[in-house]
């Protein structure tokens, strides 16, 4: 089983977590922390693979990692995890998140912290493994993705039309009229959904 | 449930697996779901079929014994599937059932042999060895054709470990040592291999082939392991892992009872080696391999000694050096080992004189002690020897020394040597007077140190079995209180005893030879630093009880003589052919004799018998420490079963360290990074604060910015970036003149006058601008000081983040200069007056806008009573002075001489801020000139631009991440194609022009944010591609976002 995923930068700043075991927030950053002193003192040159109970109280945990450019994505996985499985892992998940966001960079996880969970969650759930095939994953991902635009039409319509009622430049109209006339009607459009 | 039925197969995976969730909460849920689960196995999608692999494997992994009925299911999912992901799971999970059904084993063997021949994944290849191992292991022996999969297993690990990725070669050597466990000798084919993999780059891969090594050494490759340990020593440069090696070496050396070493005297030089390593911390562990090997190999004892009074010689070497690493522990071993086996020693004066020299003094108390207890014990060999010789001159002399020496011990600070160094003070005196007196005193005084220490197994006293009638405490505590009254008493009968045991060798040990074993596994203990657990007092800790005879014990028949001593000092040879030579023809008798031996010995040799069966060769010294003494008849106990596990838990330790020291050295790097980082960053800070600094209010701040500007030129370039990134009012002057030369050079020459005008007209009129600037100035000073106090609160609080600053500081050092940019663009231009303007956002007020209108003379005629007036729109208006119509104008406070130019400013009130607009605007004015003056007008428009209305706002990452965190926020992009331009430039564009702030960059990737006057945030992506550039915005307000990037896309595609 999967116990935790940690992508953190060169400089040790985390950029995403997902914790598949509950730990306290001190405990996640404190293993955060401790990840990164272990894997960053290593070599570009040596193997992928670390032992130690670094997770608080498992000593078959095993960390894997992997390092592109400015990056460390760090699995943290038990026993019943095949080692070089969970690093075809890491190259498909990362792989996906470049399909998904066009020549990934580290601040992607950091604008895009709202789909980053989501295309994980199309691969591991609950720290197990769902899919590894990349295909599968971004039909999902971009399924879901017009999904969501096509909710955001609908819900973005009438918000739109607010603001552009507002920055008419008509003196003419008496303003409060208007915008009252149209807020009243916007909690009643998303029923229409 | 009944989404696991769903037709859609990506539904009833996600089901599938969520059920792992549901059995781990609700447990009671197996019973009835497994079933359905069950099914899943054979679900016609292979992506669902994984998934319930999965979750059966997960609660397979737990207890595999409910899971067995499931293995033919297993089994035929493994050979038909093709999915290697799925196969490795169950690959894995039959390595977890194997142990519980080995039947099941069997079975697997061949499909798993069939499936390492054929896959080319090497994952799956990796699983299968590993699960055919197991299979093995569980198999135990018995098979007749499993060391053909064995080899195949070796033989495919062999491949791993050859290959040159370093993942396959570290699980191959994993993989190899649990093979090591069961099937050493398969393995030990591999040692080339392995010796090789020390070399590595990877101190993983180096520590994993040390693992290996250990379980690979025997009698005849331990020197050559050994030796390539060596210097592999010498050449390991970091010093965890060169403690490493180091305790590597020695366990493999000690390991069962130096079962592999053949030669002692070797085994003593490596040590003393070790010794001259820098920085070790494992002094104390060389010390106890010392004392241990000295004790219990007699024959080397003669060779140790002196190489014990060489190293005592060179102490100030160990000492000095490294005096707070441990090392000098070893000096602890060697004064011991000098002291206790004084009889040995060749030159025991020099020794001597070498232990009282007062640089002992520095070291550690502990190690003081000791040396002040041997220093009476040579003294006492001296002593005889002298008087043997009847040379009580010499004597005397040797005395004289002492006492004059002990003092500088007598005032050491630790209290142990002290109380030593005081108590044989006062009797060296005694012995002085004795001497003076002529009475020989030399029986006496060794008599103190009389006898012999024996080693004794650590388990040796649990294992006697409880004689009838006898009380252990009283046992115990005996001879404690013996050895404390006797302390005065002569035991010379001891002494004499010695060398009768070694001459004779009574078939049967007595009493007397028990206990005073017992005394000295006490004495051992106390000893070794890993063993302290009692503290005896100092005063008996090196006398051997003199009245041993009085404790009952059992009459115990130990039938054989533990020990041949002194027999085999021919062999003490250093060189290995030599001695191989030797040992070859020793062997024969000795084998005989071992066999004699061993009809004698019995059951009671049951640690050493895996020893003899092993290998043939016998070492060269007859080493005693063969067994350990256990006391005879001793009961093989449960806990000799741990004895096997002994590696292990040596290995676990061994895993550990490096981990525990690998804690400290990067928390150091990393602070050092921080710290060295740390005053750029304030000063940047500084720069930042200063630069919301509202800029051309008055002559004050003009200097300050000048001033600020010095240093920002000192800082180089690093700074120009940050600069670029405030907003322009912190570099107006500098920067226009590329763009707006003909604004800027009359600009520059005119700041100072300019500076007085404004003063004047501050002076004369009532300004309305004015005012509000006035306004501003305090507000912001205000400001300033709680921004300051936020940015270094901020910064106590969370010093990692100003690491996080880094990216961005680092791609703004080594880049280019930037290109002079201006935020300046035309408004309006006639013969009379040019016009430029920008505008610029507030945050202390609400939705305004202050203009900032540069009015530059192009004529030679002399302006005045200008005034500037705008046709409000319902969005936007101009803020008039108190009274004023909308219709009136607003007076320019100066006036402007021919080819002068300076700069107004106008406030604005904005409305809604998401759009774009224009206002229309006419400035008029009487220019006046030798003919006469003439009222002109210039006509403009006004362009408010929605990036106008967004003001530069230093964001920390860490707030930033919060912010896109929060979700509340819209997302739309643009993309650029065809950018030449430098990522780093074009950074600086967007800042300057768009009013952003780099929150971080990395590489050609940068976040920016801003924020508009009314509050809504705005937080860009930028990448640069090839020769693209994509720009991801998301901001509070979908329209806001869109109309600025638009206007972005404009920006950049000037580029």
């Amino acid at each position: 089983m999967i116990k935790a995923i940690l992508i953190f930068n060169n400089h040790g700043k985390p950029r995403f977590s997902k914790f598949y075991q509950p730990y306290s927030e001190d405990t996640q950053w404190q293993i955060i922390r401790e990840t990164f002193h272990l894997v960053s003192k290593r070599d570009e040159n040596v193997c992928n693979f670390l032992e130690g109970g670094l997770l608080i109280g498992e000593s078959d945990n095993k960390l894997i990692y992997r390092h592109y450019a400015t990056l460390y994505f760090v699995f943290c996985v038990d026993s019943s995890e095949s080692e070089l499985g969970i690093l075809d892992l890491i190259q498909v998940f990362v792989k996906t998140l470049d399909k998904c966001f066009e020549n990934i960079c580290e601040l992607d996880l950091i604008f895009h912290v709202d789909k980053v969970p989501n295309i994980l969650a199309e691969m591991v759930m609950g720290g197990m493994v769902l899919e590894t095939n990349m295909n599968e994953i971004v039909t999902q991902i971009d399924a879901q993705n017009k999904l969501e635009k096509s909710e955001a039409g609908l819900v973005g319509a009438p918000a739109r039309a607010v603001s552009a009622v507002k920055n008419m430049n008509l003196p003419e109209i008496p303003r409060n009229i208007n915008i009252g006339d149209i807020s009243i009607k916007v909690p009643n459009l998303p029923s229409f959904k | 449930m009944t989404l696991m039925s769903h037709t859609k197969p990506y539904i009833r995976k996600k089901a599938v697996l969520i059920m792992y969730k549901v059995f781990l909460k609700y447990p009671e849920s197996l019973r009835p779901a497994f079933p359905r689960l069950k099914e899943k196995l054979e679900d016609p999608d292979p992506g669902v079929q994984s998934a319930a692999v999965n979750v059966i494997c997960e609660l397979a992994r737990r207890n595999p014994k409910n899971y067995l009925s499931l293995a033919p299911l297993f089994f035929k999912l493994m050979t038909s599937s093709t999915n290697n992901w799925v196969l490795i799971k169950i690959i894995k999970l039959f390595g977890a059932l194997t142990p519980l059904e080995p039947r099941l084993g069997k079975k697997l063997i061949e499909p798993l042999t069939n499936l390492i021949h054929s896959t080319s994944a090497m994952s799956l290849l990796y699983e299968c060895v590993n699960t055919v191992i197991a299979v093995l292991i569980s198999l135990s022996s018995g098979m007749p054709n499993h060391s053909a999969s064995i080899q195949l297993c070796v033989q495919k690990l062999r491949i791993l470990i050859e290959d040159s990725d370093q993942n396959l070669k570290y699980l191959g050597l994993l993989a190899m040592s649990k093979i090591l466990r069961t099937h050493p000798k398969s393995v030990q084919a591999h040692k080339d291999l392995v010796l090789q993999c020390l070399d590595d780059k990877d101190e993983s891969i180096r520590l994993r082939a040390l693992d290996l090594l250990y379980g690979m050494v025997s009698k005849k490759n331990l020197m050559e392991i050994v030796k390539k340990l060596m210097t592999h020593v010498d050449k390991a440069e970091g010093t965890t892992y060169r403690d490493e090696l180091l305790t590597k070496i020695i366990d493999i050396c000690s390991q069962s009872n130096y079962q592999h070493i053949t030669n002692f005297e070797w085994y003593i030089s490596i040590l003393v080696e070790l010794t001259r390593l820098e920085g070790t911390r494992h002094g104390h562990l060389i010390a106890a391999q010392m004392l241990d090997v000295a004790i219990r190999v007699k024959a080397i004892r003669r060779f140790a000694v002196s190489q014990m009074s060489a190293l005592l010689d060179s102490a100030h070497l160990v000492a000095s050096s490294t005096q707070r690493s441990g090392i000098c522990e070893v000096l602890y071993a060697a004064a011991w080992i000098c002291g206790e086996f004084s009889e040995h020693l060749q030159e025991p004066q020099q020794t001597l004189e070498a232990m009282l020299r007062p640089k002992v003094t520095t070291l550690p108390g502990h190690i003081q002690a000791v040396y002040v207890q041997n220093v009476v014990k040579l003294y006492a060999a001296i002593l005889q020897q002298k008087e043997r010789a009847a040379d009580t001159q010499a004597a005397q002399e040797v005395t004289q020394l002492l006492v004059e020496q002990l003092p500088q011990f007598v005032q050491s600070a630790d209290l142990e040597a002290q109380e030593r160094a005081s108590c044989i003070l006062q009797l060296v005196k005694h012995v002085q007077k004795l001497q003076a007196r002529d009475v020989p005193v030399a029986e006496e005084v060794s008599a103190l140190f009389a006898g012999e220490l024996n080693p004794v197994a650590p388990k040796a006293q649990k294992k006697v079995p409880v004689p009838e009638g006898l009380d252990l405490d009283a046992w115990i505590n005996e001879p404690l209180s013996d050895s404390e009254s006797e302390d005065e008493k002569p035991k010379a009968i001891f002494h004499d005893e010695e060398p009768r045991h070694a001459k004779q060798r009574p078939p049967e040990a007595d009493e007397q030879e028990l206990a005073r074993r017992r005394e000295a596994r006490k004495q051992e203990q106390a000893n070794n630093p890993f063993y302290i657990k009692s503290s005896p007092s100092p005063q008996k800790r090196y006398q051997d009880a003199p009245g041993v005879d009085h404790i009952p014990v059992v009459q115990i028949d130990l039938s054989v003589p533990l020990k041949v001593p002194g027999m085999p000092m021919s062999d003490q040879y250093v060189k290995l052919e030599e001695e191989r030579r030797h040992r070859q023809r020793l062997e024969k008798d000795k084998r005989k004799r071992k066999k004699r031996e061993r009809e004698r010995r019995g059951a009671r040799r049951h640690s050493s018998l895996h020893t003899e069966s092993d290998e043939d060769i016998t070492p060269a010294q007859r080493v005693d420490i063969v067994t350990e003494e256990m006391p005879e008849n001793a009961l093989p106990s449960d806990e000799d079963d741990k004895d096997p596990n002994d590696p292990y838990r040596a290995l676990d330790i061994d895993l550990d360290k490096p981990l525990a020291d690998s804690e400290k050295l990067p928390v150091q790097k990393h602070r050092d990074a921080e710290t060295s980082k740390s005053p750029e960053r304030q000063d940047i800070a500084v720069v930042e604060k200063k630069s919301k600094k509202p800029k051309r209010k008055e002559k004050k701040h003009k200097e300050k910015e000048r001033e600020k500007k010095k240093k920002e030129a000192e800082k180089g370039v690093d700074l120009d970036f940050w600069l670029s990134t405030t907003p322009p009012a912190a570099t107006p002057a500098p920067e226009e003149p590329g763009v707006n030369a003909a604004v800027a050079s009359p600009k520059e020459e005119q700041e100072e006058p300019r500076g007085e005008e404004q003063d004047a007209a501050e002076d004369g009129e009532q300004d309305l601008e004015k005012k509000p600037s006035k306004h501003k100035k305090k507000k912001h000073k205000k400001d300033k000081e709680e921004r300051s106090k936020d940015q270094k609160k901020s910064k106590k609080r969370a010093p990692p983040r100003e690491g996080e600053a880094e990216p961005v500081e680092n791609g703004a050092l080594d880049e280019e200069p930037l290109p002079p940019m201006s935020s300046y663009s035309l408004l309006a231009e006639n013969s009379y007056i040019k016009m430029t303007y920008d505008v610029q956002g507030s945050l202390q007020k609400d939705s305004q806008v202050t203009v900032s209108v540069v009015l530059e003379n192009q004529s030679s005629s002399f302006l005045k009573n200008m005034e500037l007036n705008v046709l409000d729109s319902l969005n936007a208006r101009l803020a008039r002075p108190e009274g004023s119509s909308v219709h009136d104008g607003v007076p320019v406070p100066f006036q402007l001489p021919p080819g002068i130019s300076n700069e107004a400013q106008f406030v604005f009130t904005i409305q809604s801020i998401v759009t774009a607009q224009k206002l229309k605007g006419t400035l008029s004015f009487i220019a006046k000139n030798d003919e006469g003056s003439t009222h002109e007008k210039l006509d403009f428009k006004l362009h408010f631009t929605c990036t106008s209305y967004l003001v530069t706002t230093p964001c920390y990452s860490d707030a930033f991440a919060k912010l896109l965190e929060s979700g509340d926020l819209s997302m739309s992009s643009v993309k650029v194609d065809g950018i030449s331009m430098s990522f780093q430039n074009l950074l600086a564009k967007i800042c300057f022009h768009h009013h952003f702030s780099v929150v971080e960059r990395v590489d050609s990737c940068a976040s920016m944010y801003s924020r508009s006057i009314q509050g809504h945030h705005v937080c860009l992506l930028v990448k640069k591609g090839e020769k693209s550039v994509s720009v991801d915005g998301k901001c509070s307000d979908s329209t806001l976002l869109s109309n600025v990037l638009e206007e972005m896309k404009e920006t950049l595609a000037k580029c």
